[in-house]
């Protein structure tokens, strides 16, 4: 930012926009990392981050995987949840009105076992007031049949974020939570724009699994669980740095083991226009509201006048290319 | 809906003394205006390893017991046996070492509103929180039974001025090093009968606890009981800490021990079911 840098500016604008949304603060829970919220409020006010996205729900209760559901790996862990959750219809009544009153930005996630189930889901927050946009949630690495992990295919990610679009017709945004665990990332993002998708979401956790040398089986009762925290952060860069190279107007929400100021800025530098928390609150519940202000004292030492400047500059080109 | 987590705080607490005390230690934090909201059964969630630590999940310990009138501010007690990586660094830190904890968290053991007979049960350093119970229980007007048990002598946690609180204390251990050679469950059946016990409460290993609330429900008998599952957050948040529990309505569902724990209705939680799919 050149000659401005270094001269202490007291404000900058800290907002970011994803579609028609707009969110005072590029900071967001992750799906699946903060429930719906409630448990989070007592640590700070909800309405203080940009966004809550809320744990991915769908059409019926769900009890998820079983337990050991858990395991710590080096500078992250394994989680095989399964999706617990209390399906669409619970979650409005209570969660999404609880949020309304505490005045947080919503952004509500979806996950679904077929194309239509997806649909359904959109169908029903279509009317629903005080949500800011939709995380469509194809990338959960805990079904119990990997073909079901729809970010994993190109034609099926295109399919579902259709079938949303359509049924919520043009004006909530749609942003697509993609997995890294693909061949292609850049070919599976542009096909969710392509179908309608405003935003993406990167990165959804890595596939991994931990074998207990004393019983000599896999640990988790899913035997394969999500790798999350600082130990992919290099994986979640990368994949920012690389979509948004291919696709520089698609907003990009980055997670993948934020843990720091530091760790959020180098998403943003990378293309992100915003960053989720999400083992990083598993470990400290008010790492969130820590990143945001270090985040921000940060691009303000840089010199930037706002975030948006700051997305994407790793790009910027070689001085005097 | 209460509020979830509703007492809890975020704090940086200064270590007051770490003691060993045979195969545990016993660490005391200074937790200031904290320690009057910690009730026998809460847990805090402590940060491990320091800064540049690998360790990213913080250790979740039973509050063994809060004292409110130190001429250091309030303070809390822990018994910790340094198992895995996390309790092994917290043993490590001595006074004066600042402890970044959540606290109090989880539920507590409910105190009956008339005194009583009870019965407490504890399971290697599981019992730590049961003395402060006791205190409790006995302040109360409740007759206070206590049993306690390990695989051996040396894994009993029994501290002198425990018997301060309590009517009657049996040691039971499975190789007979200390006390009577045994599974602590084997006197429960006819400790209730002749004492006429109301409510028990435990805390220990995962198997105590089922096989305690199977003579529970058999003589309809009261079991509180504090689970132990493993957690990433302790604050309700990652989900990982699930029980198998029946609700009101006779549905089983997969609760937080975290939010709904770590003090269930032992008559209520699936222990058959722990670790299958529901």
């Amino acid at each position: 930012m050149g000659s401005s840098g270094g001269a202490a500016m007291s404000t900058i604008d800290f907002s970011t926009t994803i579609g028609n949304a707009w969110f005072p603060a590029p900071t967001f829970t992750a799906s699946g990392c903060a429930s719906s919220g409630r448990e989070l409020a007592q640590f700070f006010p909800l309405r203080d981050m940009g966004g809550v996205v809320t744990k991915s729900v769908m059409s019926k209760v769900r009890a998820g995987r079983p337990t050991p559901r858990m395991a710590e790996t080096p500078s992250g862990m394994l989680n095989s949840i399964g999706l617990q959750g209390p399906g669409i219809d619970a979650f409005l009544a209570k969660d999404v009105p609880y949020l309304v009153e505490q005045k947080a930005r919503i952004i509500v996630s979806i996950a679904g076992e077929t194309i239509e189930e997806y649909s359904t889901l959109a169908r029903k927050l279509r009317a629903v007031s005080g949500i800011s946009a939709i995380e469509v949630n194809i990338s959960c690495p805990n079904v119990e049949n990997r073909g079901l992990v729809f970010a994993c295919d190109p034609e099926a990610s295109r399919r579902v974020i259709d079938g949303v679009r359509r049924t919520i017709g043009g004006e909530l945004p749609i942003i697509a939570k993609l997995s890294p665990d693909v061949t292609d990332l850049v070919s599976i993002a542009k096909g969710v724009v392509d179908s309608g998708a405003d935003g993406l979401a990167l990165i959804n956790t890595v596939l991994g699994m931990v074998i207990n040398v004393d019983t000599m089986r896999p640990h988790l009762g899913g035997k394969t669980g999500g790798l999350s925290g600082p130990a992919i952060r290099p994986i979640a860069v990368r994949a920012v740095y690389q979509v948004h190279a291919a696709l520089p107007q698609v907003p990009i929400i980055g997670m993948g083991g934020i843990a720091s100021g530091k760790d959020a800025l180098e998403m943003i530098l990378a293309g992100a226009s915003g960053v989720s928390i999400g083992t990083a609150s598993f470990g400290n519940p008010t790492a969130i509201m820590s990143i945001q202000s270090e985040l921000k004292q940060l691009l303000m030492d840089r010199g930037f006048n706002s975030l948006k400047q700051a997305v994407g500059y790793a790009h910027r080109p070689t001085e005097g290319e | 809906m209460t509020q979830i987590n509703k007492n809890a705080k975020q704090l940086l607490a200064p270590i007051v003394s770490n003691k060993r005390v045979g195969q545990y230690h016993q660490i005391i934090i200074n937790i200031g205006d904290v320690a009057v909201n910690c009730k026998p059964g809460n847990f805090v969630a402590i940060s491990v390893g320091g800064d540049s630590s690998r360790m990213v999940l913080r250790r979740a310990f039973a509050i063994s017991r809060v004292s409110t009138s130190t001429t250091v501010g309030g303070t809390m007690e822990l018994i910790v046996a340094p198992h895995g990586q996390g309790s092994k660094w917290l043993c490590q830190q001595g006074e004066g070492v600042i402890l970044d904890l959540v606290a109090p968290l989880g539920t507590a053991f409910g105190i009956p509103t008339e005194p009583v007979p009870v019965l407490l049960v504890g399971g290697g350093y599981g019992s730590a929180p049961l003395f402060g119970l006791a205190e409790l229980l006995n302040a109360r007007g409740c007759r206070v039974d206590m049993l306690l048990g390990a695989s051996t002598g040396s894994k009993i946690y029994a501290p002198m001025e425990g018997k301060r609180s309590v009517n009657s204390m049996r040691i039971y251990t499975e190789d007979g090093s200390m006390g009577t050679a045994g599974r602590v469950t084997d006197p429960i059946p006819e400790i209730i009968k002749d004492l006429n016990v109301a409510v028990i409460y435990s805390c220990g290993p995962m198997p105590m606890l089922a096989a305690i609330t199977k003579i529970s429900n058999q003589l309809d008998v009261v079991h509180q009981c504090a689970v132990e599952e493993s957690m990433a957050c302790g604050i309700g948040i990652c989900m990982t800490c699930v029980l198998p529990v029946e609700n009101e309505d006779g549905a089983i569902s997969n609760l937080r021990s975290c939010i709904d724990g770590p003090v269930m209705d032992g008559s209520k939680v699936q222990w058959d079911r722990v670790g299958e799919q529901l």
